[in-house]
Order: C-alpha cells, then structure tokens, then sequence
C-alpha cells in the first residue's frame, strides 16, 4: 500500500533562498504527523508543492500514490489543505462557500456532511453569515471546514490553531482526531509545541529548508536526555553546564539520564557563586528539544 | 466537462450578479449618457451608410459595453482573489487549466451579454433599429466577448496589483475600444487613420456586430469574421498555456 504522502528529493528556489532543499519526507496512511520548524524554514512551502500551489524545482510529490504534477485531478483529490493565511470570499455566506467547494471537487448532494462539519466546529448559527460578518477565529474554522467537503483521507493544516481561542483548540483537537480515528492521515504544523507533543505520533522539523530530525515523537523526547534538570538563576551558569544546556526565556535546561549527576550539577552552580531562584526536575518536553535541534547540535543527524 | 467547471462558471456569475448595480447597472447607465450626449450633438449633422447618426451609434454602444464588460468581469476576479488569497480556493480542487479557461471566459461572455442586452434595452427607443440579419449579432458579441474574457483572463493573472490592471485596461482596451469606430464610421476617417483602424481587431468584431442590424458596414462580416476567429484562437491557445504552465498562478 502506497505511503499516504511521500516527498522525494524536493527543491524550491524563491530568486537566491532556498525554501526547500533536497526534502525526503514519508508520512503513512492512519499518521498523525507534525511538521515543526521556526518561522522561514519552509514548513508552507512544502504543504503547497504537496498541493500543487507551487511547483517545485526538482524532485517528486505523492499523495496515496498519485504524483501530484502528472495525476494531479487524484492527488488532490486525495488531499484537504487548511491555508495559512486566513483567506476567505467576502461574496459568499458560509454555506454557499461550503456548497461552491464541493462543487469544485465534483460533489453535488453534501448538505449533510457539510451540516455535520459545521456541527463539529461550531459554526451552525453561522451558517448563513456572509464570510465577511465572521470574525478572525470564526473564518478559521470555515478554512478547515473548507477543507473537508471533500472528505479527504490526507488532510493538511497549516497553523490552524493561530489566533483561535481555547475553546475552538480544543474542539478543533477533538474533531481532527476523531477524524484520524476514522482512518485520515493528518498533518499538522503549529508553533504550539505542547500542541505538537500531544497530538502528533511522529515529528518531523525543518530547518532553512532541510529537514535536521525526523523521529517518532517519544524516541524525539528521549533524544538527549531521560530527564531534565530546569533552573531560573540570577546570572551564567559555569560555561561547562551552559555548553549542555538549553536556554529559554530565564530558565535552564540541563539533561541528565541518572539522578546522581544532579548533586554534582548544583555544586557546580554554587560554586560558580550562582544564585538558584527556582529548581525542578521533569522530562524534557519538545520544547526543549526543537531549541536544540534548532541549535543544531544535532544536524545532518537525521534518523 | 465536470461538475467543478460548471460549479466554476456558476460561481463567476453569481459573483457579478450579486453586485448586479455596479456591474450591469452602471455600465448600462454609462451608454445611456454616450448616446444622449452624442446623439444630442451629432444627430442631423451625420448619416453613416444612409442610416441615421442616433441608430448607427447605438450598436456601437451595445457591443462596447459587451467588450469592456466581458473584460472587467474575468480580470476584475482574478485580481481580486489573487490579492486576498482566495484563489487558493480553486487551485487546490481539481480543476483542469482547461476547465478554468472556460469557467471564466463564458461567464465573462455571459456579463457582457447580460449588459449588452441592458444597453440594448435602454436605448432602442431612441432610433429605429433594423435586426436585419440577426446571426452576425449573436456570432459577434459571442465571439467579442469571449476575446475580451480572454484578454481579462491575461490581464488578472499577469497583475499583481489594483493598478497594474489599471494601466492594462487604460492603456490597451479603452483605446482598442474607443478607437474602433464604436461612435463614427472609419470611412470618414482620413486614408492613414483608415489605415491603422484596420489594424484593429475590436473594429471587425464592431463593424461585423453592425452588419447584423444594418445589413451594410465598412468590411464584408466575412472577413471580419475570419479576423476575429483567428484572434480568439491565437488568444485562447496563448491563454491556456498560461494556465498550463501554471504562469503567477502556481509560481
Ligand atoms: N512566494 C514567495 N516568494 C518569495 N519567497 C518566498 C515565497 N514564499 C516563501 N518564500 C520564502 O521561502 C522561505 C520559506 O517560507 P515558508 O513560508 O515556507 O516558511 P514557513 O516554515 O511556513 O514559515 P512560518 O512558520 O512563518 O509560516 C522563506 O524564506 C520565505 O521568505
Ligand atoms: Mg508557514
């Protein structure tokens, strides 16, 4: 059975940057996959030569088996994007903008379908708004109900949780993953990384257009540490610490795999005359990680 | 053709219907005023093939509001989903360049026919009119249109701003349009500029539109029938490798 999506050996030039370059990336059918990576690195660029929104330089892009230049009609019909940019037809209510975009994939009857994704995120009394009335997190939600008319077995979204609330994150959540339940590919990009390290089951990130780690997300969360010491200091921990150390906002990370390394950790700190203002010893969360990825401690080491 | 061309086509309709006042009222209204001023100042002192100034006017008039409307209709979406993004809409399903190219040239032949139709409406009662061999009407306020939706076809997809298609329009349709013959009869102009008008393909599809009412014009509708055959097949096949080479619209 062919690999829900499969990118191989894709390039991009936009002039002299490089938004993509030599991508390999394979997600399987039932997945639930993250793509991360800080903002410029390409993320975009890669969902949409996957639709077809751009074309790439060199390479070649699958969905479920269909290469998305030469069996274009298949693989998008395969596939359901939510953009990035909050786009919307200031002509249409919400329901006419639904019923145009299945037309547009051939679907003539699917008021209940469309009557259920509305259901699904909220957006019943609006049904009859013109797109124009909704506001920001509102026209949020048809991006993804727009995406769905079609019943797509691959769906893409593309930060669909920036400016949205909690409620609309959670039932957002909820109704993607039941969706992958029913069998849907999804992936996912967000720079909410809790968002990422609870969802996705395999994570991949991106960087300057290259992908620098590709991991199931608990192998990812293993990577550099078991656990992890975090400290807010009132200045420089000895270099020797900071070298290993992952620095965010005021706060230390410093990972260790046994619990005897902590005393000799902290003595260390003491004697550098360093202030300990709070202490606490969790497991490194993704955060941690994609700092150091990020870093490129870890580069070109792509498992 | 599938169920997305035609979804296609009837969103691009419904798009200028539901601003009905400015894409077919106003330009109705437009006509309206160039006859009453024109008529007003020409009417007694010119007779163009024996036919009086205010009827030879207003077929001019109908078939310039089916061109420039057909035009705005095409160009005016494009650029204007393009600049808010909402192209994306009907990049991502799968929708043939084919099938594009259609959607949108019919439905800007169908805007120009519905305020051609207006203007025809409008003005009628001003001046006796022949329908005298009907065919040429319909053929070239089709084909005109579908020219021009063509045209505006190019036009959105090669701007990528507001004023860019401006300068487009400005600058290429409104000349091609006013100078064409719409408001006199290119045999009263001097040899040169009878000359360089027939250089102009929006003079066949107008002198060919007025054969139909007239039943005489400056050219046979023959020839300005091949004329503009042959335009609307250099521009459709220019156009749809446009679309095929995914040209701005998939960069
Ligand atoms: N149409 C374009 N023209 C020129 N450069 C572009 C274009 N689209 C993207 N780029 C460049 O390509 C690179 C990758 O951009 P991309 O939008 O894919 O990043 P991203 O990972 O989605 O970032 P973000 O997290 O901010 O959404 C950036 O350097 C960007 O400036
Ligand atoms: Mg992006």
């Amino acid at each position: 059975m062919s690999a829900a999506i499969r990118i191989t050996q894709v390039s991009k030039c936009f002039g002299s940057v490089r938004a993509l370059d030599q991508v390999d990336l394979e997600v399987q059918r039932g997945e639930f996959f993250g793509l991360l990576g800080p903002n410029g690195a390409g993320k975009t660029t890669l969902i949409s030569a996957l639709a077809g929104l751009v074309r790439a330089d060199s390479g070649s892009l699958n969905v479920m088996g269909h290469d998305v230049q030469l069996d274009y009609r298949a693989a998008r019909r395969l596939l359901g994007v939510v953009p990035q940019e909050l786009v919307f037809d200031p002509f249409f209510t919400v329901r006419e903008s639904l019923k145009i975009q299945s037309g547009y994939f051939g679907i003539r009857d699917n008021d209940h379908w469309i009557d259920e994704i509305l259901e699904n995120l909220g957006l019943t009394s609006k049904a009859n708004a013109n797109m124009r009335m909704l506001s920001g997190g509102m026209k949020r939600r048809v991006l993804v109900a727009q995406a769905l008319v079609h019943r797509p077995p691959v769906i893409v979204l593309d930060e669909p949780t920036a400016g949205v609330d909690v409620e609309l994150r959670q039932t957002l959540w909820a109704f993607i993953r039941r969706l992958n339940e029913a069998g849907h590919t999804i992936v996912l990009t967000t720079h909410y990384l809790e968002e990422a390290e609870n969802l996705c089951n395999r994570i991949a990130m991106l960087k300057a257009g290259r992908v620098v780690a590709l991991d199931t997300t608990a192998q990812l969360l293993r990577r550099f540490s078991t656990h992890c010491l975090r400290l807010r200091t009132d200045g420089a921990i000895p270099a020797e610490l900071a070298r290993g150390a992952a620095q965010n906002g005021g706060w230390w990370s410093l990972p260790f795999d046994a619990f005897d390394q902590v005393e000799p950790m902290l003595a260390k700190i003491r004697a550098a005359g360093c202030r300990i203002d709070d202490l606490e010893i969790g497991k490194p969360d993704l955060e941690e990680v994609f700092v150091r990825v990020m870093q490129g401690q870890h580069e070109g080491q792509v498992s | 053709m599938g169920h997305g061309f035609s979804t296609l086509f009837y969103k691009e309709v419904l798009r200028f219907w539901k601003v009905a006042s400015q894409t077919v009222g106003a330009p109705v209204l437009t006509a309206l005023l160039y006859l009453l001023i024109f008529s007003h100042v020409l009417a007694g002192h010119v007779q163009v093939h024996g036919v009086v100034y205010t009827a030879f006017l207003i077929p001019g008039l109908v078939m310039m509001s089916v061109l420039q409307n057909a035009f705005a209709n095409s160009s005016s979406s494009l650029i204007q989903s393009k600049v808010t993004g909402n192209i994306v809409f009907v990049l991502l399903p799968p929708i043939s360049y084919l099938e594009f190219y259609l959607a949108y040239v019919l439905a800007s032949v169908v805007r120009g026919l519905v305020v051609g139709a207006g203007v025809l409406l409008a003005t009628f009662w001003f001046a006796p009119l022949d329908f005298a061999e009907p065919w040429w009407i319909l053929v070239f306020a089709l084909m005109g249109g579908a020219i021009l939706g063509s045209l505006g076809v190019i036009a959105g997809i090669w701007a990528d701003k507001f004023d860019q298609l401006a300068a487009f329009q400005n600058f290429l349709i409104m000349p091609l349009t006013f100078l064409s013959g719409v408001f006199y009869s290119v045999h009263s102009l001097p040899p040169f500029w009878q000359q360089v008008s027939h250089w102009n393909p929006v003079f066949y599809m107008i002198d060919g539109f007025r054969h139909g009412f007239f039943g005489v014009s400056d050219t046979s509708p023959w020839l300005s029938l091949a004329v503009v055959g042959s335009c609307l097949a250099v521009l459709t096949a220019f156009t749809l490798n446009l679309l095929k080479r995914g040209y701005k619209l998939r960069n």
